[in-house]
């Protein structure tokens, strides 16, 4: 049935669906509305899941990997300073190899205090092993929720949904929701590989020597590989049964465009009203939405990208000293081609500022009036700053 | 597509006024969007949220910035905030007064609606004195300024949100949907 549900309620919603049995959280915003309306499903019964309030999240994600550990299939939702506090403990999750399934709000981080969207939070945890899900409006957040379980149950990996900050959390607008026996078929209860069993005593992380670690190591990235094939695997059952996709990237009017814009999240949605105009014009224009971050999909951007000219990655994050994150990605998948388009790297909507249809298409001519990029990053709509002596 | 912002104070229910109209329009077969101004709130500090509708689904995922029509739960908040800010021409404001408001200067090239929410909130138990709960009355009479949506979808968005006293404010939507004073263009 359709319903108009806030984005926040999208995730909890599957979350619920899902039969979650262990919750543990720390509220923040922009993510609380998630936990709160899950707590009050804990209270009035309708979710049989252990709510597990906790002093910190550190300790949230903590109790979740004991949780996560015993076999049951474990929730959480955090944002900005919450996630950076997480940090020691998502490494320890997935190299524990949990699939644990956590909604992350982006929030910019602090100082200036700022509760506004920003994705570097969850980019400055690219390196944990964790598969990370940005979404575009609140049906995908509420189907790729679902996908996670299964997706971090059958690697063994656990899976970050990635959503803005009110631009996604906060905004209502109509979302169909599965019915519990249509969630059921799709996602049956979870039966780990392993679990912590007195019945069947065995050791969870002991020390681990030069001549085992690597190996293990190894696994993971393997996993990390097979996420990829069992994604496609689990979109096309879903897909199935409910009529939608999504795909690592979705690739719009790329096959003729001579430059793409790459955007995530609710960019995507704003650009596609931008890509509409322009077509309208005769610009020969597209777009790739990034839906992975981890695993990256560079063989699927590469194969959508093949005979386009110029991209122009539009980042709402940044990396001091360097450049946008996604920027940095896509120029690594794409350098080994022979031939490959031209980067151009554009920083706009940090810390909550409007991605505006006018200034996407200034991105866009500024894309196509220029031969090669004037720097790594260009940032969009900055008031004018002085440099401090 | 049509944008829409209320203007209230924090606790007056103004993000749920969006959340109800949202949900009564997509009743009535429009794509709808509605979120708050995204900030920090306060009880009593001004508020903002907005509501957008289309036949189509809706792309657009930025703040309102110049709406089609406005809706004022407080006109206290006329002394400190311009309400018509950024509003397109011949917009609708719909204003929460018990009479025309004295200084008509503000309101030239927009239309003008005035209803007696606070009066009718009370009538129907609905808040207080001092917190009278105006929400659902200011839908009702923004339903008959815009000739839509029907008030059998406003009556259903109310029944699916609000759990307690449904019926109090449906009857109260309904009398103020009968006792909106419409105006029209503000010369």
């Amino acid at each position: 049935m359709k319903r108009v549900l806030e984005g926040s309620h999208a995730v909890a919603e599957a979350v619920r669906l899902a039969k979650v049995q262990v919750i543990s959280a720390y509220p923040i915003t922009p993510q609380t509305h998630i936990v709160e309306i899950l707590s009050e499903y804990c209270t009035k019964g309708m979710m049989k899941a252990k709510f597990l309030r906790v002093e910190s999240e550190h300790s949230c994600m903590a109790a979740l990997i004991g949780a996560q550990s015993t076999g049951v299939r474990t929730f959480t939702a955090t944002s900005g300073q919450g996630l950076a506090l997480m940090h020691e403990l998502l490494h320890w999750a997935a190299g524990a190899r949990l699939p644990i399934v956590m909604a992350e709000v982006n929030r910019a981080l602090a100082p200036g205090w700022n509760i506004w969207v920003d994705q570097t939070d969850s980019l400055a945890q690219r390196d944990t092993g964790w598969i990370q899900m940005y979404c575009e409006d609140g049906q995908e957040v509420l189907d790729s929720t679902l996908q996670a379980f299964r997706l971090a149950e059958v690697v063994n990996l656990p899976v970050m949904i990635v959503l803005d900050a009110f631009y996604l959390s906060h905004t209502y607008e109509p979302v169909e929701v599965p019915s519990q026996e249509e969630v059921d078929q799709f996602l049956p209860p979870f039966e780990p590989k392993f679990r912590l069993d007195t019945a069947h005593p065995c050791g969870f992380g002991p020390l681990v020597a030069p001549g085992d670690y690597m190996e293990m190591r190894y696994h993971i990235a393997m996993a990390m590989e097979e996420a990829l094939d069992r994604f496609d695997e689990i979109e096309a059952a879903f897909a199935a049964q409910f009529n939608r996709r999504y795909g690592p990237v979705e690739a719009i009017d790329c096959e003729d465009a001579d430059i793409v814009f790459i955007t995530t999240g609710t960019v995507t949605s704003t650009c596609r009203l931008v890509l509409q105009d322009l077509r309208a014009k005769g610009e020969k224009v597209g777009i790739l939405k990034l839906k992975l971050l981890r695993p990256f999909p560079t063989e699927q951007i590469r194969e959508k990208l093949r005979s386009v000219k110029k991209v122009a990655v539009v980042d709402r994050n940044f990396s001091f000293g360097a450049s946008g994150i996604f920027a940095q990605e896509v120029r690594a998948a794409l350098c080994n081609m022979p031939v490959h388009p031209t980067v151009f790297g554009f920083v706009a909507g940090i810390g909550g500022r409007d991605v505006t249809p006018e200034l996407l298409e200034m991105i866009y001519w500024q894309t196509k009036t220029s031969d090669v990029p004037q720097k790594e990053s260009v940032w969009m709509g900055l008031r004018e700053v002085k440099n401090v002596d | 597509m049509i944008e829409i912002r209320f203007h209230g104070r924090g606790g007056q229910g103004t993000v749920v006024a969006t959340i109800l109209l949202a949900k009564a329009f997509f009743q009535a077969g429009y794509q709808v969007q509605s979120f708050p101004f995204f900030g920090v709130e306060r009880r009593g500090a001004p508020v903002e949220a907005y509501v957008r509708l289309d036949k189509n689904k809706i792309l657009l995922r930025t703040n309102v910035t110049a709406p089609n029509h406005v809706a004022v739960q407080d006109q206290t908040l006329l002394n400190s905030i311009n309400v018509t800010r950024g509003l397109k021409p011949d917009g609708w404001i719909l204003i929460n007064s018990p009479s025309t408001p004295a200084n008509l200067k503000p309101f030239a090239g927009f239309q003008l609606a005035h209803v007696d929410a606070n009066r009718i909130a009370l009538n129907h138990k609905l808040g207080t004195r001092t917190h009278p709960i105006v929400n659902t009355t200011m839908i009702g009479a923004f339903a008959r300024m815009l000739e839509m949506p029907s008030m059998e979808a406003i009556a259903a968005a109310i029944r699916e949100d609000i759990q307690v006293e449904a019926q109090r404010n449906i009857e109260a939507a309904h009398e103020a949907f009968e006792a909106v004073c419409l105006m029209g263009r503000i010369g």
